[in-house]
């Protein structure tokens, strides 16, 4: 399968996924640049980590009137796999393909370091060979993770069984303690009400090799591929 | 040309930093009295921070080449080879004086600046580290400028994308009004593609590209040649403001464009900006450069020559095109929304004109202000503290604390606790190549592609050199080696960040020269050439200069990035194998200075023969599974080691350390505990394979025994078969890992 990684000005985690799709999993990819028209005949699209266009005004705020976002609105329109990773997440939030914001971190630093995240629904392209109730560890990096939406969307959210990542402890457990930034319901990745456009805080792509310390992250990169290739979501549910 | 008239008023100079000789010799130099705008150009680069008047001399000891050099000193940044066709591209700065003066944006620019003297070269940067140095935590200005400081370099590196892989940090009161910021990075660039600073071929564009021209940053690099008054905060002005957004771009781009060959040269914009970028790259490439400054995009309205040329308004770069390739280099730049414009020309008469609108405001030979620079051997004498601190009587220090209670309180010295507080706001990860997180070692990470990784420390102690600093400026030498070879690396290179006070004063001279000698004498016994570096003179508040601060950042390689050491235990059961011996040394350690408030005595003697035999051993062993984790024996000796071994592991240790000799005998037990002696390292391996280890070491003509075993959980160590600490592991790490914050913290709950 080809995955298109969509590279802003100021993305920095563009290599980082485009390695891991390549070189860990062996599949196809291509950058595909901001002001780009088409996704490359991707059936996937990764919207990477980094500060896109400088982060400036808000986190995504910018990005997303970079003209491939059109494209990327239309491939999650029919039905294709978006997964946005940290500031690719904060990117479908600010165009309106997800739910809700991020505020600062309530240490109002920015954090880089291992965390847990438990596996909520495994019916989504990126959590379909992961099994419910898998711990994953994930580093996160990031200034501004803390997730916010009014108490009602939380709730909808919630029904919809659109959580599909919550920060825990290593054994799994939702504590305040495990929840590295104050995220609302410790929310750490949504899926959209169809359930294919994914965004997550921590970085599935940096924990591909054992070698950096944890593959857990292989499992999220895996399912999209099992998803495109088998079209394994049904049977999951 | 609208010259100055007869000889210009003291204080004119005094602005300028210029001496009245110096003055005379720029008018010999021009045939005729300058014009403003000459009179500024002059002033920055014959300022100490760009001409290196004061250290130059001393400087030619280093030894600067070796069979992996690829660039000695001289260029942006220098490299070494490390196989495949690659090298590593190099070099640490200092932003000491911004940073105390506002702290976020002097350490941000800081790294911002180092990074481009990196991507210069053509080398993908992949690597930040930093050395830090700041006066007590309990000082509420220096809890301000720290958490600035490490707010700035997170806030920029982060961006950017370029992991901060490790680094160090201590304190000590003679930082408290001039903090030590010291940012090393580190890229990767084909070696035949590595790019020079120089122009050449005349007719050939120059242009300009990044952030326009403010007035942000004027006399930077004089501010950085003089010492702080009272009067320092009223500098802010000189202070610039960095933009990593647009730094990315410019890496990103100019990455690009440099993967055609449409560039002769190319140069950052850093201290001194214009001036600097268009005289240097003149004569390196033994040319003359002709711009235009009203060509250069400005950021502020009515910008005279004077300012536009001093200006040092950051991510701005300058590039000498082939005549020919202009559009596409053009393009590569369009995409990234940067605009490249063209302010002038080669030209082959070794000038630096500069014009506005036509007008020649400036006319200078390159080389006068480069290689014509004043060189000063300035006078030397050793200061008077240096013969009493060497003197040092346990005996009149009373009867010591009981060890557990001095080891409880080292691990509660800043300098030793963890850092936790500070990398955990560092990126450490992005680029996926960081196999040794900070606070596990030296820094490593992996070079994608060549199965091979390189080891990165930077290292120094201030008290050493303070107190002897030929041994002092070894010893720092010894440790980054050492800490490299911990993981596995084998030392290949160096580079230096050199922290004085004011070289006008001959006691910091002597202290600057002797500093080189040791750096000189260390580099070549452990075969480590220095490929270039950074002096950062007049770090001085009141008349009162920072302890001598020579950092040494080292590179290593490790041949099989599968083979990689931590600081921590990994199993129970290993044993706990010392290499090397302590004895009795105890000055200028961190027991003297927690416990007694003092900095004397003599530091730890280094025999360079045994260092050197101790790294090959520590390197050869990793590569053959010998050891499991290696960990450098330093600050706070070998129980403050030990402990350290057990930290983010769980796992306990049971040690039996042998005895040193102590002529007083109630400090025996803490000297064998913490005194700081040189070319130690504690491994753990297991116990299957130690006894091979401990012969191979024995072969090697390195001492080495076992000392204990690791297991439980509770840190034990005895001496001679005597229990003296007995502590649980998780409560001495407690102590450990909480200390900083919690200087953070508190300050937050009662706001």
């Amino acid at each position: 399968m080809k995955f298109a990684v969509v590279v802003f000005p100021g993305s920095n985690c563009d290599h980082d996924a485009y390695h891991a799709v390549k070189h860990v999993l062996g599949q196809d990819a291509e950058f595909v640049w901001h002001r780009d028209a088409s996704l490359a005949d991707a059936d996937a699209v990764i919207l990477p980590g980094g500060f896109a266009h400088g982060d400036y005004l808000r986190t995504g705020a910018i990005a997303r009137f970079s003209p491939i976002m059109r494209e990327v609105r239309t491939f999650a329109d029919a039905g294709g796999p978006v997964l946005g990773i940290c500031n690719g997440f904060q990117v479908l939030l600010e165009a309106g393909l997800l739910p809700g914001a991020m505020l600062r971190n309530r240490s109002v630093r920015f954090q880089c370091e291992h965390v847990f995240v438990r596996v909520e629904q495994t019916d989504t392209p990126f959590t379909v060979g992961c099994h419910r109730g898998q711990t994953l560890k994930i580093p996160i990096a990031h200034g501004e993770g803390n997730y916010y939406a009014e108490p009602e969307t939380i709730e909808r959210l919630e029904r919809n069984r659109q959580v599909i990542f919550r920060y825990t402890s290593a054994t799994g457990d939702v504590t305040d303690e495990a929840n590295p930034n104050g995220s609302a319901n410790n929310i750490a990745g949504l899926c959209s009400d169809r359930r294919n456009v994914v965004g997550l805080m921590p970085h599935p792509e940096r924990a591909c090799e054992l070698q950096l310390g944890s593959a857990d992250g292989l499992a999220v990169l895996e399912s999209v591929v099992k998803y495109v290739t088998q079209g394994a979501v049904a049977a999951a549910r | 040309m609208k010259t100055l008239s007869g000889t210009p008023d003291p204080e004119l100079l005094e602005r300028h930093g210029l001496t009245r000789d110096e003055y005379q010799r720029i008018v010999e130099m021009l045939g005729r009295e300058p014009t403003f705008t000459e009179l500024g150009i002059f002033s920055v680069m014959w300022s100490e921070h760009c001409s290196y008047k004061s250290s130059r001399v001393h400087l030619r000891k280093l030894p600067t080449t070796g069979r992996r050099v690829v660039q000695g000193p001289g260029e942006n940044a220098g490299a070494v080879d490390i196989g495949d066709g690659l090298a590593a591209v190099f070099k640490i700065e200092s932003h000491n004086h911004p940073s105390f003066i506002e702290p976020y944006q002097g350490a941000a620019t800081g790294v911002g600046g180092i990074i481009r003297d990196i991507f210069t070269m053509g080398a993908r940067p992949i690597a930040l580290l930093n050395s830090l140095r700041f006066g007590p935590l309990e000082d509420p200005l220096v809890r301000r400028t720290f958490s600035g400081v490490v707010a700035g370099i997170a806030g920029y590196g982060n961006s950017i994308g370029i992991p901060t892989v490790g680094g160090e940090i201590a304190f000590d009161e003679s930082y408290t009004r001039n903090p030590l910021v010291n940012v090393f990075c580190l890229g990767i660039a084909k070696s035949e593609e590595i790019m020079k600073a120089a122009a050449s071929g005349a007719g050939n564009p120059v242009y300009y590209v990044g952030a326009k021209t403010g007035r942000d940053g004027i006399h930077g690099a004089t501010m950085a040649s003089a010492e702080f008054d009272d009067k320092s905060a009223e500098k802010r002005p000189a202070v610039q403001v960095g933009d990593p957004f647009m730094e990315k771009l410019l890496l990103e781009a100019c990455l690009e464009v440099m993967k055609t060959d449409a560039l002769v040269g190319i140069q950052d914009m850093g201290a001194a900006g214009l001036t600097c970028s268009t005289c240097e790259m003149g004569a390196r490439g033994g040319a003359g450069i002709a711009i235009d400054v009203s060509l250069v995009p400005q950021r502020e309205t009515r910008m005279t020559p004077y300012e536009i040329m001093l200006s040092e308004s950051q991510e701005r770069m300058l590039l000498v095109v082939r005549k020919g390739r202009e559009r596409e280099v053009e393009r590569i730049f369009d995409k990234w929304d940067l605009h490249a414009v063209r302010i002038g020309e080669v030209t082959n008469d070794g000038r630096l004109h500069v014009k506005e609108r036509g007008q020649t405001v400036a006319e200078i030979p390159t080389a006068a202000l480069t290689v014509g620079a004043p060189v000063y051997e300035r006078p030397m004498t050793e200061p008077a503290y240096v013969a009493e601190a060497a003197q040092l009587a346990l005996r009149s220090l009373g009867k010591p604390p009981a060890p557990s209670v001095v080891f409880t309180r080292l691990l509660a010295s800043p300098t030793i606790a963890s850092k936790r507080w500070v990398y955990r706001q560092y990126d450490h990860m992005v680029r996926t190549n960081t196999l040794v997180i900070p606070g596990m070692g030296a820094g490593v990470v992996r070079v994608k592609g060549t199965g091979r990784a390189l080891a990165l420390s930077v290292d120094g102690n201030g008290r050493y050199v303070y107190l002897d600093p030929f041994l002092g400026a070894q010893l720092a030498v010894a440790e980054a080696a050492r800490n490299v070879a911990c993981a596995g690396a084998e030392p290949v290179g160096a580079t230096n960040c050199l922290n004085f006070g004011n070289p006008e004063r001959p006691e910091i001279m002597w202290q600057f020269a002797r500093a080189v000698d040791g750096l000189a004498t260390a580099c070549r016994a452990l075969d480590i050439p220095i490929t270039g570096g950074n002096v950062s003179l007049y770090n001085e508040t009141d008349g009162r200069a920072v302890l001598p601060t020579p950092v040494l950042g080292v590179v290593g390689i490790i041949e099989d990035d599968s083979r990689v050491v931590r600081r921590t235990f990994e199993r129970d059961g290993d044993l706990i194998v010392l290499l090397g011996t302590s004895a009795n040394e105890l000055g200028g350690s961190e027991y003297l200075k927690t416990i007694h408030g003092l900095v004397r005595g003599r530091p730890p003697a280094l025999d360079l023969g045994l260092e050197a035999a101790l790294q090959r051993l520590i390197v050869e062993a990793i590569a053959q599974g010998l050891i499991r984790s290696a960990h450098d024996c330093a600050e706070g000796g070998l129980a403050i080691t030990i402990a350290e071994c057990c930290f983010d592991t769980g796992l306990g240790a049971l040690a039996d350390l042998p005895a040193v000799d102590v002529d007083a005998a109630d400090f025996c037990d803490i000297s064998t505990l913490f005194n700081e002696s040189a070319s130690r390292v504690v491994a753990s391996a297991d116990p299957q394979t130690a006894e091979r280890l401990v012969q191979l070491a024995a072969k090697r003509s390195v001492p080495a025994r076992v000392i204990g075993r690791v297991g439980g959980d509770r840190i034990r160590i005895g001496i001679d078969g005597r229990a003296v600490i007995d502590e649980p592991v998780i409560g001495a790490e407690r102590i450990w890992a909480d200390t900083i914050g919690a200087f953070f913290e508190s300050q937050r709950a009662i706001a």
